[in-house]
């Protein structure tokens, strides 16, 4: 198999097309399936009651939202050695998604925050991260947007992506150890209780879910960002009649 | 080389010359923000000495932010800047230049004002002097750093705020060890790990900086 013959915008276009069905209704039934657990076969916890449950969605999507930036540094370090226009295609297609999930994570951090701690934000070193994770990834989609050329926005977003990828271990470390000179010990998020096997699973279902979930909305709109910068060809065009006559 | 790169900060150093209400601009307005807070909280010297790090540190990056803006708009306006890139001379040695340049007319100044500011806030000398010594190593990553994203946003619309967006984020660690080195020295517990860390900050920042803007510069320019 000759991985540089996937590379070709026209190729993926056809390719990509025809995984996305597989990813979201796995998506959609890993989904199904992990909130069925979460919500009936999981246990209520002796501790923290019913309230516990959200880390079902809490805990994939802060994984999930970090992990995206991740595979964004990837492709936007392909992209920049290789000159692969594909590559900033997919790490384009990926940021909203981790802009949503690190949303989420928020969101639903200061939902368990407020049963929990009795506060629905506390400057807490990993809400601090995520909260400043949420800011890189709104810089990078507003560089993205203020550059009309698509060339430059793709280069200049992938530099952007990978100093921040750079930047991220040390501003984790940096909030923590601020946090833990500000704080003291008011609250140990590191000691997790030990879990019961099927909350466990839950969570892994549920991640599984999130990945396939990323996975198809990426492809879905990498293939949108393909037709968009390949309007010019025969293919294109081709494939946008198709797609209106469906 | 060397020769490239002094060429680059004279040359800047002698614009900023000649243009003195451009940088001082912003030196103005890092005394202007500072002055804001104590009529905002209110003037209890207690509770302004415990503010006064975060104050003064946070002020210093809104103002880089505002100087930012300039270092390579103007040379991209009249053109002289695609004449550097195309000249023979690494791109890495121009970002260096300016950066360089972009600190001592920005962060040089800054060590003065902020000892009179610290006064103004009630902190002891000994915590004066840690502050001017976390600027002295801490400003020299606003410029590179700030560099970066004054390269990505040249020449876009809103690049200012935009400018904001991009780079606030990653000036945290800066923020956080130089900030904390004054708390450091208030409570009593020293600031030698803060400034240690915020030094290797710098030194990462000194490596890696120049080399991505002038990566971005080719990429903004081209």
């Amino acid at each position: 198999m000759n991985l540089y013959h996937y590379a070709a915008p026209a190729t993926f276009y056809r390719l990509a097309g025809r995984w996305t069905p597989w990813f979201a209704w796995g998506a959609g039934l890993l989904t199904g399936i992990g909130l069925y657990i979460s919500f009936f076969v999981a246990p209520t916890d002796f501790q923290q009651g019913e309230a516990y449950r959200i880390i079902f969605i809490h805990v994939p999507a802060a994984w999930m939202s970090m992990f995206i930036y991740l595979v964004m540094a990837f492709w936007c370090a392909i992209g920049l050695a290789f000159n692969t226009r594909l590559s900033f295609l997919m790490a384009r297609a990926l940021a909203p998604t981790g802009a949503l999930f690190c949303f989420l994570a928020l969101w639903t951090g200061a939902l368990w925050g407020k049963p929990m701690w009795g506060a629905w934000w506390v400057w807490d070193a990993r809400l601090t991260s995520q909260l400043i994770l949420l800011f890189l990834y709104v810089g990078i989609m507003a560089l993205w947007a203020a550059i009309d050329d698509p060339k430059r926005g793709d280069r200049a977003g992938a530099l952007l992506i990978l100093v921040g990828a750079v930047n991220v271990p040390i501003i984790y470390f940096s909030v923590k150890w601020w946090n833990t000179l500000h704080q003291g010990s008011s609250i140990n998020l590191t000691k997790a209780p030990s879990m019961a096997t099927i909350m466990l699973v839950g969570m892994l279902v549920m991640a599984i879910a999130a990945w396939l979930y990323t996975i198809a909305v990426a492809l879905v709109r990498v293939r949108g960002l393909i037709l968009e910068r390949e309007r010019h060809t025969d293919w294109a065009q081709e494939a946008m009649k198709a797609l209106k006559e469906a | 080389m060397w020769r490239f790169l002094l060429t680059v900060i004279r040359r800047d150093l002698l614009l900023a010359a000649r243009r003195k209400g451009d940088w001082l601009t912003s030196q103005f307005f890092f005394v202007m923000v500072v002055s804001m807070f104590p009529l905002g909280i209110g003037a209890d010297p207690e509770q302004l000495r415990r503010v006064a790090g975060g104050v003064l540190w946070v002020a210093a990056l809104l103002a880089s932010l505002l100087s930012l803006q300039r270092l390579y708009a103007d040379d991209h306006r009249d053109g002289s800047l695609e004449q550097m890139l195309l000249s023979p001379q690494p791109a890495l040695i121009l970002a260096l230049g300016k950066a360089i340049a972009h600190w001592l007319i920005f962060g040089l100044p800054l060590l003065v004002i902020a000892p009179l500011l610290g006064l103004q806030f009630a902190l002891p000398p000994d915590a004066i002097g840690t502050l001017v010594i976390a600027l002295a190593i801490g400003t020299p990553v606003l410029s590179l750093l700030g560099g970066v994203g004054a390269a990505l946003t040249l020449g876009l619309r809103g690049g200012g705020t935009l400018l904001t967006l991009l780079i606030l984020p990653l000036y945290v660690p800066a923020l956080i060890f130089g900030a904390g080195a004054v708390d450091g020295v208030l409570a009593g517990l020293g600031a030698e790990a803060q400034l240690s860390l915020l030094g290797a900050f710098m030194g990462l920042c000194l490596l890696l900086a120049p080399w991505v803007t002038g990566a971005a510069l080719r990429v903004s320019v081209d």
